[in-house]
């Protein structure tokens, strides 16, 4: 692991919207560095910045000023395919509502990054199968998502955020739309795919959620207001008890 | 992604709505199949015309005598007598486009087998009148150049008349029929020629010997023809040539002046084919218009379709995207959606066509004829009706911004 060269480097990164004739300053010189199998929660009210953020860190948008390195690579002037490529090799997301495909299986849904690396029917098989299993649904891969519960649902989104083998997991509030138990046991994945060393981004306003992650940053007004290192709590439930248990 | 990942991820989006993709289709299958039918149906029409005037003779002409003007009261063709027998012998030696000349005489009569009778019209000719109509004798043997010098009584039937006087499927050759109560031999029976598009039997008829005919029926030999003259031009190309020839010799040795009328009128058939076949084609255009509207209707119906789709799936375009979708694999996945409903509907339109075109041809005893081109060139306009219309919805799916795609409820 090399832990002195950070995975992700924002250098006074600044964000602005134009809608009409106001110019809203989503971001205000943000500079952050996270390195390789971290686990950091972004916290804020909403307006704070904190999903504009996510989504530079996401490879999704594209700073107005600043640098953004992604394991030691200038993204900030990628193009949008360059984009979409970063975001399939590098980059995984989970959603507040799963964002699954309707009507699909949870193998189809999770093998979409697959396809779009361009990887053989059979290999994609293989490697959804595995990150679903990962996630302790190894005995539902053929089930569609309105055969399955809520937690089970952000399980599917997880292996799917996994499967391509990423090297930051980015979730936006990934438990906003789970019950308390049910997110601790999300929350228990997370942490389990931190200590395999992927790097782990959460966006969040809970604080009982927040807790889970080894630094919280705060952010306010488009700016960082705090960034602070705290021994993180352990998820009680191991996904390999999941996987019997059900939910 | 592959361009058969592709399809298969564009066809599996098509079949989770089954019905909606059923009926978006339909407007293609509706115009492929109206296509494919009105041509069918258009060039089937044409193709029986153009058959009925080959079975009527190629490259005819046919010479009418004039018309007569008693006290402002005119009458029709052959009611003056015009034309005589010098004047065909003039039109087959002395006009190089025409191949063939014979002169039709005809009359009304009752013919008489042992057991029955029929009333036909019996035709005096030559036997070169039966190489311009091209009409072979079906059993026995043709009329000959030693029947029409000596006059023998020899009569050659056409279809129905043997049949009425024989009996289907009987061998009438050699058998005694009474034209007039005078007895002929049958030498031979003639090929079917079948009906006329407005429904006159060719087969109705019977042949004699020209002298027989003008000593027998028609009593005694007369200097004017009290018939028509048969032409064969040299060819089809040639009939218009042959039609001014045959005209202008006409005109001279009837002493015709400059500004006078023709004493005489031609028809020119192959110029009548020709006709009738161009209206067909007129309406088979416009039948083929009219159904090609209704493809371009169907193609609307795609477009309306695809983009109601795109919109309803904003957020599954916004979830491609963020796991590294590219536009272009956005805009591919629309367009093969597009271009899969279309080519769909065109096979689908060409099995209905072609079904409904045969449906169509056997209720209303319509000729039919498929043109293999037709076919493709459908399957190819509904694939470019599809690219068409499928570009608009795909560009603009692919143009979506990740994050507003995946905001979108």
């Amino acid at each position: 692991m090399s832990a002195r060269r950070p995975l992700l480097r924002l250098e006074d990164v600044t964000k602005v919207y134009h809608m009409g004739d106001v110019d809203v300053h989503a971001l205000r010189g943000v500079s952050l560095e996270v390195h390789e199998g971290e686990s950091i929660a972004i916290m804020g009210a909403s307006g704070s910045g904190k999903s504009t953020l996510m989504n530079i860190i996401g490879c999704l948008d594209r700073p107005t000023t600043g640098r953004y390195l992604l394991a030691d690579e200038e993204v900030s002037s990628l193009d949008r395919n360059e984009l979409a490529e970063k975001r399939n090799r590098t980059l995984g997301f989970v959603f507040q509502n799963f964002n699954l495909l309707a009507r699909t299986s949870a193998t189809e849904n999770v093998e979409l990054p697959l396809l779009y690396a361009g990887l053989r029917t059979r290999e994609r098989h293989e490697l959804a199968r595995a990150a679903l299993t990962r996630v302790g649904l190894g005995d539902r891969l053929h089930h569609h998502p309105n055969q399955m519960s809520g937690g089970q649902q952000q399980r599917v989104a997880i292996a799917r955020a996994l499967v391509a083998n990423p090297k930051v997991i980015l979730a936006d509030e990934p438990t906003g739309n789970l019950d308390s138990v049910t997110s601790v046991e999300v929350m228990a994945i997370f942490q389990q795919l931190c200590d395999s060393g992927i790097t782990v981004v959460l966006v969040t306003h809970e604080p009982d959620i927040a807790r889970y992650a080894a630094r919280v940053v705060m952010m306010k007004d488009g700016k960082v207001q705090s960034d602070q290192r705290q021994p993180p709590q352990r998820a009680a439930v191991k996904p390999t008890e999941l996987a019997s248990g059900g939910a | 992604m592959n361009p058969l990942q592709t399809l298969r991820v564009a066809s599996r989006a098509l079949l989770r709505n089954k019905m909606r993709s059923f009926l978006t289709t339909l407007g293609i299958i509706i115009g492929v199949s109206a296509v494919i039918a009105m041509v069918a149906i258009g060039e089937g029409a044409k193709a029986q015309v153009a058959a009925q005037f080959a079975s009527m003779g190629s490259n005819l002409l046919v010479v009418l005598p004039g018309t007569t003007t008693l006290g402002g009261q005119r009458g029709g063709y052959g009611s003056m007598m015009t034309l005589t027998w010098d004047d065909l012998r003039a039109v087959r030696s002395e006009l190089p486009t025409v191949k063939y000349a014979a002169a039709q005489l005809s009359s009304g009569a009752q013919l008489m087998s042992e057991d029955q009778n029929w009333s036909t019209r019996v035709f005096g000719t030559t036997p070169e009148y039966f190489l311009i109509r091209n009409w072979a004798t079906a059993l026995g043997s043709p009329m000959s150049d030693s029947d029409t010098e000596g006059g023998t009584k020899i009569v050659l039937l056409g279809q129905t008349v043997a049949t009425q006087l024989f009996g289907a499927n009987a061998n009438p050759v050699g058998q005694l029929v009474r034209i007039r109560n005078i007895p002929f031999e049958v030498k031979g029976v003639l090929e079917s020629k079948g009906q006329s598009s407005w429904g006159q039997d060719y087969d109705d008829v019977a042949f004699i010997p020209l002298k027989t005919f003008q000593t027998k029926i028609q009593g005694g030999l007369q200097q004017f023809i009290s018939g028509q003259i048969y032409v064969g031009a040299t060819s089809e190309a040639d009939t218009a040539k042959a039609q001014q020839q045959i005209t202008s010799l006409l005109r001279d040795r009837h002493r015709i002046g400059p500004g006078q009328e023709d004493d005489f009128s031609i028809r020119n058939l192959t110029e009548l084919a020709n006709a009738q076949e161009e209206s067909l084609k007129t309406i088979t255009t416009l039948l083929a218009g009219v159904a090609a509207v209704a493809l371009l209707v169907g193609g609307i119906g795609i477009m309306n379709i695809m983009l109601v789709s795109v919109t309803e799936r904003t957020r599954e375009i916004g979830v491609r995207m963020a796991v590294g979708a590219k536009p272009r694999n956005i805009l591919a996945q629309f367009l093969v959606e597009a271009l899969t409903l279309a080519i769909a509907g065109g096979f689908l339109g060409i099995v209905f066509g072609l079904a409904g075109g045969q449906l169509l041809a056997a209720r209303f005893h319509w000729p039919m004829l498929m043109r293999p081109d037709i076919i493709a060139i459908s399957v190819v306009f509904s694939a470019l009706v599809g690219i068409v219309f499928g570009l608009y919805p795909a560009r603009k799916a692919s143009l979506l911004d990740p994050i507003e795609a995946l905001r979108f409820e």
